[in-house]
């Protein structure tokens, strides 16, 4: 393996770190940026999305086993109905009273996470669990000897780019999205102007849920998947946001992307704390000159 | 208003005296031991309560300070077994695994008490100077402050555990012999232990008590409900911020080096993620920007903790779960917010003081909002 080819495999591999990253700081940049609500329940929906892939593969094994290979297909809308259902249930019953006191959802948000974490624990058992890969995403492309690309991660790059191209679409071409992005500006002139704020509110969220869930649905493909799987990501994800500033979805991009090969390039000449520990000195670093991310919101207004 | 002063000097004086005299004898070695323990972590509570009650900054990463105390008092008790240890030779047991031959240069200092507990309240005081000098200079605000805090955290504990030869890793520093020549299990050292701790929580309260009742705690608090309004006035709120969160994390090292030879042990379970963001639901619990809140809410919620994983171990997270939605959603003011609002109501129709509003912070309602939207 020739030096060049080393560092376009790294270079690859930080890129679907990357993807993953992004695909859940998605879902956060959403709730977080748009909304202002710190879900720390976020990690536990993803979860819920690689549980429900786990579910339905065994359903699948056990009554479907012929049409296995079509499982994930169906497991990935699904884990974004079931977490955009537990996150419209979660802002209706909880966020909604919440809305401008980012520090109170935190931790009530926490709340639920523990609730469902432990939820999990004694539905599926302390350890983690398997979701198998299905066969058309097992192989290798080898574009030239030497380089190997795991299937998988082509598909999850692929994946995020069609969620992220998705986002755009629904925020900047279609009336909902319209909606959400006026309510974000300017909630009380949006109210006069007849849009439901709430209901508004309830979708937004959901979506963001919903996106968690498919980022589940994905992360169970890399490995195996437990209670903890949602804590593991949940402090890089809010990384990711803080590093690319909040309000705008290219700052999650910008973020995920910078700390993802960062992250990757650090880890491939050290370990894999050690790579964790140098990401956070750059990004506390990087806060020194760029306080508010890469892409700040503007606000003319002061307290 | 005099009188209401010297009660609360009263109540205090009564509860020193019951927890110094009165709990040593009534309590079995074990529950003494207990209260020792949440005792120190009420020490904690108090640094939080400081920054997060007082001042409006929630951090989410107190259990590093915490840990940094913890582990600078471990690290002394460990020496101090010396060649007593498992393979009788005068290197920690997980270093003599580990594959070390030499005592890292960092452990040396450690062979004296009086340096390791200075440290253990020096170090996290440095530290969070340093960390809070970088972040409140770049004006990191509200929640962006408390999710970097919770980074530091997560990289906190990963790099215990990561450097295994150096920190025990995952098992952390533990089997301890002696503190000072006395023997570390024995019922006299664990209740001389307990007395020193409440005589420290007492000192810790006085002092926080004087902070918040001084203009400087005034200005903690002005920053709390405006900061930029502060700023505009000239006062350079980034070194007030920087103090008070230096403060704290001494008080945090402080209950580090108290909690460990009561309980025997740390780990890098102490100090990562999940028991930091616990440490603010104490606060919480108890009342926000009341200092004795803060001592009640560590109380409590640690005894609850222990009663339920005594009894019903799979039941805690979710009564803590649901402890965190319903002090956020129901009981923002916490348990001393509720206590003060009753003997209000009860005291209003009797008498009206002219001064209403020019009461002490003690009685002041908590604010809604700490470092959120104004709306």
């Amino acid at each position: 393996m020739t030096p060049n080819t080393f560092l376009l495999g790294q270079t690859f591999n930080g890129l679907s770190y990357c993807s993953i990253l992004l695909l859940i700081s998605l879902g956060l940049a959403i709730t977080f940026g748009l909304m202002g609500v710190i879900n720390m329940a976020h990690g536990e929906l993803m979860m819920l999305g690689s549980y429900t892939a786990y579910v339905l593969q065994n359903i699948f094994l056990r009554h479907y086993s012929e049409h296995f290979s079509y499982y994930f297909a169906i497991a990935l809308p699904l884990a974004f109905v079931v977490a955009g259902a537990v996150g419209l249930l979660l802002e209706r019953s909880l966020i909604r009273f919440l809305y401008g006191r980012p520090l109170e959802t935190l931790l009530a948000t926490w709340g639920v996470s523990l609730i469902l974490q432990q939820l999990m624990r004694q539905i599926f058992g302390a350890n983690n669990v398997d979701v198998r890969s299905p066969a058309w995403l097992t192989g290798r492309w080898e574009p030239f000897p030497g380089l190997e690309l795991p299937h998988i991660r082509l598909f999850i790059i692929a994946f995020t780019a069609i969620c992220v191209l998705l986002m755009y679409a629904v925020l900047f071409r279609t009336t909902l999205g319209l909606k959400i992005r006026a309510v974000t500006q300017n909630r009380d002139m949006s109210a006069c102007l007849g849009i439901s704020t709430g209901k508004v509110d309830a979708y937004t969220f959901a979506i963001g849920s919903g996106l968690a869930g498919m980022a589940g649905c994905i992360i169970s493909l890399m490995g195996s998947v437990g209670p903890n799987t949602g804590q593991n990501y949940i402090v890089d994800a809010f990384m990711v946001v803080v590093l690319g500033g909040v309000g705008k979805l290219a700052g999650a991009i910008a973020g995920s992307f910078a700390i993802g090969e960062v992250n990757v390039l650090f880890e491939s000449f050290s370990t894999a704390t050690m790579g964790k520990v140098l990401v956070f000195t750059v990004v506390i670093l990087f806060l020194q000159w760029k306080p508010s991310g890469v892409f700040p919101s503007k606000v003319r207004s002061l307290d | 208003m005099k009188t209401r002063v010297a009660n609360e000097w009263l109540v205090f004086a009564v509860l020193l005296a019951v927890l110094l005299l009165a709990a040593p004898n009534a309590l079995s070695p074990f529950r003494l031991n207990l209260l020792g323990k949440f005792l120190a972590l009420a020490i904690l509570a108090l640094g939080i309560d400081l920054i997060w009650g007082y001042t409006g900054i929630l951090s989410l990463g107190h259990g590093v300070f915490f840990g940094l105390g913890g582990y600078c008092m471990a690290m002394y008790l460990k020496l101090a077994v010396g060649t007593a240890g498992t393979y009788m030779v005068a290197l920690p047991d997980f270093m003599v695994w580990n594959g070390l031959k030499a005592l890292p240069w960092f452990w040396k200092p450690m062979y004296h008490f009086w340096i390791a507990i200075p440290l253990a309240v020096l170090l996290p005081a440095l530290c969070g100077a340093i960390f809070g000098f970088l972040t409140f200079r770049s004006r990191v605000q509200g929640v962006y402050f408390s999710i970097i805090t919770q980074a530091m955290a997560l990289v906190a504990s990963l790099l215990l555990i990561g450097q295994q030869p150096y920190t025990g890793g995952t098992n952390g520093i533990t089997d301890f012999n002696d503190i000072l020549g006395f023997p570390i299990a024995a019922k006299k050292t664990q209740t001389g232990l307990y007395i020193v701790t409440v005589l420290c929580l007492a000192a810790c309260y006085v002092l926080c008590r004087w902070i918040v009742r001084s203009k400087f705690g005034r200005v903690l608090a002005a920053i709390r409900d405006a900061e930029n309004r502060v700023r505009f006035l000239a006062y350079d709120t980034v070194m007030f911020k920087v103090f008070v969160f230096s403060i704290s994390a001494a008080l945090a090292g402080l209950a580090g080096a108290l909690f460990v030879p009561q309980v025997g042990i740390i780990s890098p379970s102490n100090i990562g993620v999940v028991p930091s963001i616990e440490m603010a639901i104490w606060v919480a619990v108890g009342g926000r920007g009341t200092l004795s809140g803060a001592v009640l809410g560590a109380v409590l919620v640690n005894a609850a903790k222990s009663a339920f994983s005594e009894s019903f171990p799979d039941f805690w997270l979710y009564f803590l779960g649901l402890l965190f939605i319903g002090v956020v959603l129901f009981f923002p003011e916490g348990c001393v917010g509720i206590f003060l609002r009753a003997r209000e109501r009860f005291r209003r129709p009797a008498k009206k003081s002219p001064g209403a509003e020019l009461k002490s912070e003690m009685e002041k309602p908590v604010p809604q909002r700490a470092g959120g939207v104004s709306r």
